[in-house]
């Protein structure tokens, strides 16, 4: 056990269970989304709350949702893995790429009404290998859908390196035998992103079909939180946290005559526009015997 | 109780696991370990604690996030004649690749008339009680239990765990061996003090279908597997003279020894972490009922409420079945 005792007990705390934090991870996030709408659909997988963020999510219900409150998005029964808004067209699924056929189905349904919205869904690298992902390329290529797949590559599936698990090392070449187009960007550049997303959203806006999307970013934490990484060199974790998109975009801005002032101001931003754990919402105060058994099936909507 | 008493080598769950898989392919070459983190990480669930290390990657394989395809190629390796473990990290991933395990896995000998066998072991971490939430806290015991051609082992402590590794791995035919996580004695998720016995050193196996009295008791017989032998045993201590029958194995099921104990007390409280409806509470005791209504005075069981496992701590302690849980439904069958 010796260096795999890690000093708590992810069962216990305030935030228990897998937490998947995604810091490094922001510019796939933001990069992309940016381009969408609210009436657009997003699916994500178990690393979530950066593209939750970007997608509009209600900041305050998903905070109360991540302390398990009965304010929260979900009632408290999803938890920080199964994230949903349906406000704003977002929805996750902790079973790798199993929200890549839900965003199939969102487009095949913009699609048929002859809408325009368009559907994203995230995966991880480690994905990449998944069948319900691969079906999904074929059916969205074979009918021409408006998704775009967006692979984030943050070079680790828990403890397996990329080069071990998939073949090829470019995942957007996955496209290349669905006949769909694939694009990859190297670094995580929001900007970058941004250019590569805008071609891929507006393809998928335009009717002109799907697009497979590998974004290079940074896994900076553990896996989850608790997950000791005795299989990553100290080098590797360094090195991660040296490349983050977020210090790249100051400097890029800074080249732009943005001071420090004016950096501190938009970053101070970010916190103010969610209250905080404690300031989420009233504690649960139904008995929880109470609220389980509630909301197992749909309110009925009659049909008009 | 089968655990020697005198035995001086305490073990984790997992390390008594580890060590069988490490003898027994020390003993066969044609053995080998699939599953993803298995190899560097040493098991999610250290289930593989320093295997990697003695057998290197070639045996201990980090296998691509296609469980579809690593649990196909195992039972194919299996009917070549080689002996794969294939490890499915968490029992509630089974939906991806459930095509392999139930209908060719578990099917392939009987189709053929049993010119193929099939000799794997499906290994699964199960169960919640550490706000894992719906998609990662599930038993799904029955679920496995209730399609044929599949032995299903559920270990309660190291000692177990030991004995029904090696007859699961010298099985002919497929073996799905669920091993609860709160049992396992992870750093990041402490194991209470029960699974954590006495093992000794030589190799001993344990026959599927002897389930095992971890209690004697004269009043009310509590059937219960995994993590819930140790809730039950808890529960226990409240005054009623219980007898707690861990049942090991699902399949073959131990009918006998719960027969036995039921002739004894006429009570029986059916104790499960799994769903409730059309599951473990319900075959055992419509086993019982069928061959020993006679002897039954009545039938009490605790199982979790037929929805999906909540995220919340509050919800979820509802919903899984807690010694108070117990302790209530061994009264009842007094009243
Ligand atoms: C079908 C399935 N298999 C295995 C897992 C367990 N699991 C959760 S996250 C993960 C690794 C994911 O790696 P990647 O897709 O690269 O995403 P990252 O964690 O790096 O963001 C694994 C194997 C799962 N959730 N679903
Ligand atoms: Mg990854």
């Amino acid at each position: 056990m010796e260096g795999k005792t890690p000093g708590f007990d992810i069962g216990a705390g305030q935030i228990p269970g897998e937490l998947h934090l995604a810091a490094g991870q922001e510019a796939a996030a933001v990069g992309v989304c940016h381009h969408l709408r609210d009436y657009d659909t997003v699916t994500a997988p178990h690393r979530l709350h950066h593209i939750a963020i970007a997608k509009g999510v209600d900041l305050n219900r998903m905070t109360a949702e991540i302390f398990g409150r009965e304010t929260g998005l979900c009632s408290g029964k999803g938890g920080h893995m199964h994230i949903f808004d349906m406000d704003v067209g977002f929805a996750a699924s902790e079973i790798m790429t199993e929200g890549c056929p839900p965003a199939v189905g969102a487009a095949l349904t913009a699609k048929k009404r002859n809408e325009d919205n368009v559907a994203v869904a995230y995966i991880g690298e480690g994905a990449l290998d998944q069948g319900a992902f691969l079906e999904s390329l074929n059916f969205a290529s074979v009918h021409d859908l408006p998704v775009v797949f967006v692979v984030e590559d943050n070079d680790w599936a828990i403890s397996m390196p990329k080069d071990r698990i998939t073949a090829p090392r470019d995942g957007s070449k996955r496209a290349d035998g669905f006949d769909m187009t694939g694009d990859r960007v190297d670094h995580d550049d929001v900007v970058a992103v941004y250019e590569a997303a805008g071609e891929a959203v507006g393809r998928a806006r335009d009717g002109n079909g799907p697009t497979l999307l590998e974004v290079q970013v940074h896994r900076r934490m553990c896996h989850f939180m608790g997950d000791p990484q005795t299989y990553r060199s100290k080098g590797d974790q360094t090195a991660h946290r040296k490349r983050d998109s977020i210090e790249r975009l100051a400097e890029d801005l800074r080249a732009f005559d943005i001071g420090d002032e004016e950096l501190e101001a938009l970053r101070d931003r970010g916190p103010r526009s969610c209250q905080g754990g404690d300031r989420v919402g009233p504690k649960n105060n139904r008995s929880p015997s109470r609220r389980l058994l509630t909301r197992t099936c749909s309110p009925t909507h009659p049909r008009e | 109780m089968a655990v020697p008493a005198d035995l001086d080598r305490t073990m984790t769950m997992s390390g008594a696991m580890v060590e069988v898989i490490a003898t027994e392919m020390r003993a066969d070459e044609e053995m080998f370990y699939m599953g993803e983190d298995v190899a560097d990480c040493d098991g999610i669930f250290d289930s593989t604690e320093g295997l990697r290390e003695e057998f290197g990657r070639d045996r201990i394989m980090d296998v691509p996030i296609s469980e579809t395809a690593y649990i196909g190629a195992a039972v194919s390796a299996a009917q070549e004649g080689m002996r794969p473990i294939a490890e499915l990290m968490f029992v509630d991933f089974f939906g991806v690749s459930m095509d392999q395990i139930y209908n060719q896995m578990a099917k392939n000998t009987y189709m053929s008339g049993a010119s193929v066998s099939v000799p794997m072991v499906l290994t699964a971490a199960v169960g919640g009680t550490y706000n894992d939430a719906a998609q990662h806290s599930q038993a799904l015991y029955g679920t496995f239990a209730h399609l044929p051609g599949m032995k299903v082992v559920v270990p309660s402590t190291a000692y177990d765990a030991k004995g029904l590794m090696h007859n699961a791995i010298r099985d002919d035919d497929p073996v799905v061996y669920l091993f609860h996580k709160r049992l396992m004695g992870i750093g990041w998720l402490p194991a209470p003090d029960g699974p954590k016995t006495g093992v000794p050193e030589e190799s001993y196996t344990i026959p599927f279908g002897s389930a095992d009295v971890k209690r004697e008791g004269a009043d009310v017989t509590v059937v219960t597997l995994g993590l819930h032998v140790h809730r039950a045993l808890e529960a226990a201590e409240d005054g009623v003279d219980v007898e707690v029958i861990d049942l090991r194995s699902l399949v073959p099921f131990d009918e006998e020894t719960v027969l036995e104990s039921v002739r004894k007390t006429g009570k029986l409280v059916v104790v499960d972490e799994d769903y409730r409806s059309f599951g473990v509470t319900g075959e055992v005791i419509s086993r019982i009922v069928e061959n020993g209504l006679g002897d039954l005075d009545s039938v009490e069981r605790v199982a979790v409420p037929d929805v999906p496992i909540p995220y919340s701590r509050p919800m979820e302690n509802e919903i899984v079945p807690d010694s108070d849980d117990i302790i209530d439904s061994i009264h009842n069958t007094n009243s």
